[in-house]
């Protein structure tokens, strides 16, 4: 798989725009998996799994053809999810304490966040209602918990993806782990 | 809320991250049997983690790869050609062959105006007319460029004449081919039957034998 990855790119370094549409098509599943569980939205997922795509067309050269391709293209893929989270949410978190107000906290703000009414989300089918809760989860342990247990990735791979040290990526998977088992209680 | 120590609800996560040493997990599990609180805790985590590795997964949508391959930037010309050279070596040696000899022939055409004559001993040239004089036999092939060919006599051989014009008298007799030759593409044509012939000069001769 990797030397046949290789092979390609290699042919994308030559010029040839069509050896990277077999690279598409062997990971377009995967990578719009991901940017669907990060994002909620099945279109603004084509969006940016396409943008991920593109951006490392352009950017192969600055590609090391020792490493895993698949790593390379999870971190343009999940480095684009989260400016996107970002843009979309106002830059604060549920409990961060609200500018200017005493100990009052996001969470007595819920509305604003895109929190849904309980009895609503008890309706929820399993899958509907696991995806809800992964999309409460902040960013950053959004996307350690997708890479960890949707995409099923090593601790170190993750770590490799994220560029983050393995010891802040097990930390964030059992906080995201615990703040989801929370979430989940009742189902 | 949970009272226990602290390392329990760690080796817990140890515990799910399949990286905790044996003695600890001894300890944890020891701990489980006698509180249920941590049970409990460890029970629904492993539901979690459960319901979120049997999420199903999702494909991309139809047109996807189509998708990203219109939003790449332009490839450079060079390299479609590159490429369809790669992929046909054995047209892009036709193509090229091709290319050359237009080139090199085209190139002759253009520069070639001048006039000029095959040589031969009773052609009679005139400025830029040539003129087989009457009662005379030129022998061989007579070839003109730009010019005027009078023939009044005889011609032993093939008469050619390239971007000119050409006047036959009644008494004129050719034994070979007469052509003129005016168009470029003519002129291609002439060249390419000339370069044939000297390539292969024998073989006009051998095949009629052969069939």
């Amino acid at each position: 798989m990797d030397d046949l990855i290789n092979k390609r790119i290699d042919e994308v370094l030559k010029g040839d725009q069509d050896a990277f549409e077999e690279i598409v098509t062997l990971f377009q599943h995967r990578l719009y998996h991901v940017c669907y569980r990060m994002l909620s939205n099945r279109q603004e997922a084509e969006d940016i799994a396409q943008e991920a795509f593109v951006r490392a067309y352009i950017n192969i050269h600055t590609f090391d053809q020792k490493r895993k391709f698949s790593t390379w293209l999870f971190r343009i893929a999940t480095n684009l999810c989260i400016d996107r989270i970002r843009k979309k949410k106002p830059d604060y978190y549920l409990d961060a304490n609200v500018p200017g107000t005493e100990g009052l906290t996001m969470y007595s703000q819920i509305a604003a966040a895109g929190e849904l009414p309980e009895e609503e989300i008890e309706r929820m089918e399993t899958q509907e209602r696991i995806q809800y809760e992964i999309g409460q989860l902040s960013d950053k342990y959004r996307s350690v918990i997708i890479l960890r247990y949707i995409e099923e990735l090593p601790l170190q791979e993750i770590s490799d993806i994220l560029e983050l040290p393995l010891g802040t990526v097990k930390t964030r998977v059992h906080r995201g782990r615990a703040a989801l088992r929370k979430q989940m209680g009742n189902l | 809320m949970n009272t226990c120590p602290e390392h329990i609800v760690h080796s817990m996560h140890a515990y799910l991250d399949g990286d905790i040493t044996r003695e600890d997990e001894r300890e944890l599990m020891k701990h489980l049997e006698s509180c249920s609180e941590c049970d409990e805790l460890m029970k629904s985590m492993s539901e979690t983690i459960a319901l979120l590795e049997n999420i199903e997964p999702i494909q991309a949508p139809e047109g996807f790869v189509e998708g990203v391959m219109n939003r790449l930037p332009k490839e450079k010309k060079q390299a479609g050609v590159q490429r369809w050279l790669r992929k046909h070596p054995l047209m892009a040696a036709v193509a090229l062959f091709f290319l050359m000899m237009s080139v090199s022939t085209f190139s002759s055409f253009g520069n070639d105006q001048q006039f000029s004559v095959t040589k031969q001993p009773n052609l009679v040239v005139e400025g830029e007319t040539v003129l087989v004089p009457e009662g005379e036999v030129v022998k061989g092939d007579v070839v003109v460029k730009n010019g005027e060919l009078r023939v009044d006599g005889e011609v032993d051989g093939n008469i050619t004449v390239i971007g000119g014009s050409k006047y036959m008298a009644s008494t004129a007799v050719v034994t070979g081919e007469i052509e003129e030759i005016d168009q470029a593409f003519d002129w291609l044509w002439y060249k390419i039957k000339k370069t044939a012939k000297d390539i292969w000069p024998s073989s006009k001769k051998d095949d009629p034998a052969e069939e």
